[in-house]
């Protein structure tokens, strides 16, 4: 883990964001506040990781954090200041500190593109990071970084497997020099025996350049080596959030202890029928959340406090904050997981 | 136990490439077998090939299957189909590609009732709503009357798996069922499956997942660049593996639940199926590889009872103990 300073790269304060939804071709659009009120905290060096299921907000996080979307209320700070409010300078400084690495590989690179083109194409627009005379040797000296053959250079994305390619958008990122990565699912589409490769690679350059990550996830075995933090998010909200081992070890929060428990694992021949637990029915419509704590719907030990009070997100005797009313109740376990 | 499906050495070409090279296995009545490889291992065409339904450009090369006594290459096209869906069903796994966007879903559940078993409207949809609320779809005499679209990713998925077991078929083979699916859905839905199978129902789930695989299989058959690698019970390959490859996929796999154990990388990539190493396609990413591994493909070969493996030190593999819950260096 590298030095952290005091005042985070990355601060959401009550960010709520979202967009605009229609139902049907004649119906009225309605607001959608896919993120309600989340607030987040990410240092230099620092990884933290975002763990939800589909829906629950975590990819509008990553918009709003990268500028592509507008909050509703709240704010996005960089080093300690207002993103909306900055000015085009500044606008333009941020696209160059916060940088974006996606899930597909073979939709986020340009087909017509050399791998050189790729990496200097921010040089052009950037100017003063890396000087013209220096583009070769730098586009070099980056493929090596992220373990491709220098050579390789005038290839085209095609020519490179799932796994090669996200090296190329890790490199690609990692051109203009940036202070955060907003890593959204970098490894889902990958096969298993890639997966390690590039979550290896990140935690390297993590250990080399100091840059943090903002880690968007579903997939809870992932997180667990590579997070420093971890903030588990559930229709909006943050449920549950605090060192990785923390939330690991000690999930207080309902929703935790579901995902924990149907994350599927090479240990899963040894289980039991019914020994994991199973969440009933589906993510209810963030168009129309619950009202109360908004995983009732879903929940053993919810009560008539949790459909009319929403949960905050405190510490509960508890070494890590998690927003449930019965957090520290005994550990009730569902009946036949229900 | 006698198989319900013996597939014996399957070979599959796709184009010039030998995407399939010799592949056997057989499921018998109320048990599972996962297929399990990586993308490009041949897992999907293998089971494409068992119900006639490989795409145009790939063929069946080699080997047989056969279907509770009748061999299946030398059927019609015609008995194939009878055969689909009512002895053996199929699900995928992107739902929503499966489905017709513009007919109702209790249509398309009723139609396998009218087409397959001649019953008539009110008697398919009733029979339709049967086997939606058998699967857990809530509230189905509803829901019956809605399209695809309407459906969320997990009860869409319940819709096809209620389609698929609609006429009681013996076989369901289920191409990775959950992967589109949260995990919490996923839970639900490999639920579902464990239990049908308990019933009686023979099932082979093809996935990447050993975490998937080890929720549902009695038994496994490795892929790897077109071959099965190794096979066994799922007790014994997971707590020794018998193939390098098997050892590296436990290693990479990562766990929510074990604090101990970090996953770890595979060195290298897959093969391009049309330019395989020589050898042993695994050798260049294989930490066991030596001089022969380079020159002589190794044969599948029985290495304990019940358990194949085709590696020339598979004996090696296995003395060096099991990959998972075993302390790290």
């Amino acid at each position: 883990m590298a030095a952290q300073s005091d005042t985070p790269v990355l601060e959401l304060v009550d960010l709520v964001a979202g967009y605009r939804s229609r139902q049907g071709p004649l119906g009225r659009s309605r607001a959608v506040r896919a993120v309600a009120g989340v607030n987040l905290a990410v240092r230099a060096g620092e990884t933290v990781c975002l763990v939800g299921e589909s829906g629950c907000g975590k990819s509008t996080v990553a918009r709003a954090v990268v500028s592509l979307l507008r909050p509703i209320a709240g704010e996005v700070r960089f080093d300690g200041r207002d993103v909306t409010a900055l000015d085009r300078a500044g606008r333009r400084d941020l696209r160059r500190q916060v940088q974006l690495v996606f899930q597909d590989p073979y939709a986020s690179l340009n087909p017509k593109m050399t791998v050189h083109d790729l990496l200097s194409e921010a040089w052009r627009i950037h100017p003063g990071i890396v000087p013209r005379g220096d583009w070769d040797a730098e586009v070099a000296a980056l493929l090596e970084r992220v373990g491709l053959n220098p050579g390789h250079a005038t290839r085209y994305p095609h020519q490179f497997s799932g796994g090669q390619r996200q090296r190329i958008s890790i490199a690609r990122a990692l051109a203009v020099r940036p202070r955060l990565i907003v890593c959204d699912e970098p490894v889902s589409a990958l096969d298993v025996s890639i997966q390690a490769q590039i979550l290896n690679l990140l935690a390297r350059l993590q250990r080399e350049l100091g840059v943090a990550y903002l880690f968007i996830t579903h997939d809870l075995g992932v997180v667990r080596h590579f997070a420093d933090r971890v903030a588990v998010m559930h229709l909006g909200t943050i449920v549950e959030s605090g060192q990785t081992e923390q939330v690991y070890e000690r999930p207080a929060h309902p929703y935790t202890q579901a995902l924990l428990s149907a994350a599927p694992s090479v240990d899963d021949w040894r289980a039991q029928e019914g020994e994991e637990i199973v969440l009933r029915g589906d993510v209810p419509s963030p168009l129309d959340p619950p009202s109360g704590c908004r995983f009732h719907t879903r929940c053993w030990k919810a009560r008539d406090l949790c459909r009319a009070e929403e949960p905050a997100l405190v510490r509960r005797d508890t070494d890590h904050p998690v927003a449930c009313h019965f957090a520290t109740d005994a550990h009730v376990v569902a009946a036949d997981g229900h | 136990m006698t198989e319900l499906l013996t597939v014996s050495d399957l070979a599959v070409s796709f184009g010039e490439v030998r995407a399939v090279r010799g592949v056997s296995f057989g499921v018998a009545e109320a048990t599972t077998l996962a297929i399990v490889g990586e993308s490009g291992s041949g897992k999907s065409l293998s089971s494409l090939a068992v119900l006639g339904l490989l795409p145009a450009q790939a063929q069946v090369t080699a080997g047989s299957i056969h279907w509770d006594g009748r061999d299946l290459r030398a059927c019609g096209a015609d008995e194939l189909r009878q055969l689909r869906g009512t002895d053996i069903a199929m699900i995928f796994q992107d739902p929503l590609s499966a489905l017709n966007p513009s007919l109702t879903v209790g249509y398309q559940i009723g139609e396998m009732f009218r087409r397959r078993r001649g019953l008539g409207r009110d008697e398919a949809r009733r029979r339709a709503i049967e086997a939606m609320t058998e699967v857990g779809i809530p509230d189905a005499a509803r829901r019956a009357g809605s399209y695809p679209h309407e459906f969320s990713g997990g009860m869409r998925q319940r819709v096809m798996i209620a389609m698929a077991l609609a006429l009681d078929p013996r076989l369901l083979i289920a191409d990775e069922p959950t992967t589109a699916l949260d995990v919490t859905v996923q839970a639900q839905i490999l639920r579902l499956l464990r239990k049908r199978q308990r019933d009686g129902l023979a099932m082979i789930i093809i996935s990447h997942d050993l975490g998937v695989v080890a929720r549902t299989a009695q038994s496994v058959v490795v892929m790897y660049a077109g071959r099965a690698v190794e096979s066994g019970p799922v007790a014994d390959l997971y707590t020794v593996p018998a193939h390098p490859y098997t050892l590296g996929l436990m290693a990479a796999s990562p766990s929510a639940r074990d604090a101990g154990r970090r996953p770890q990388p595979i060195d290298g990539y897959p093969p391009d199926g049309a330019a395989l190493p020589t050898g042993c396609a695994f050798h260049p990413r294989c930490p066991f590889a030596r001089q022969r591994c380079r020159t002589e493909d190794p044969e599948l070969r029985t290495v304990a009872p019940g358990r194949t493996s085709a590696c020339h030190f598979a004996e090696e593999v296995l003395s060096r103990g099991g990959a998972v819950g075993h302390p790290r260096a």
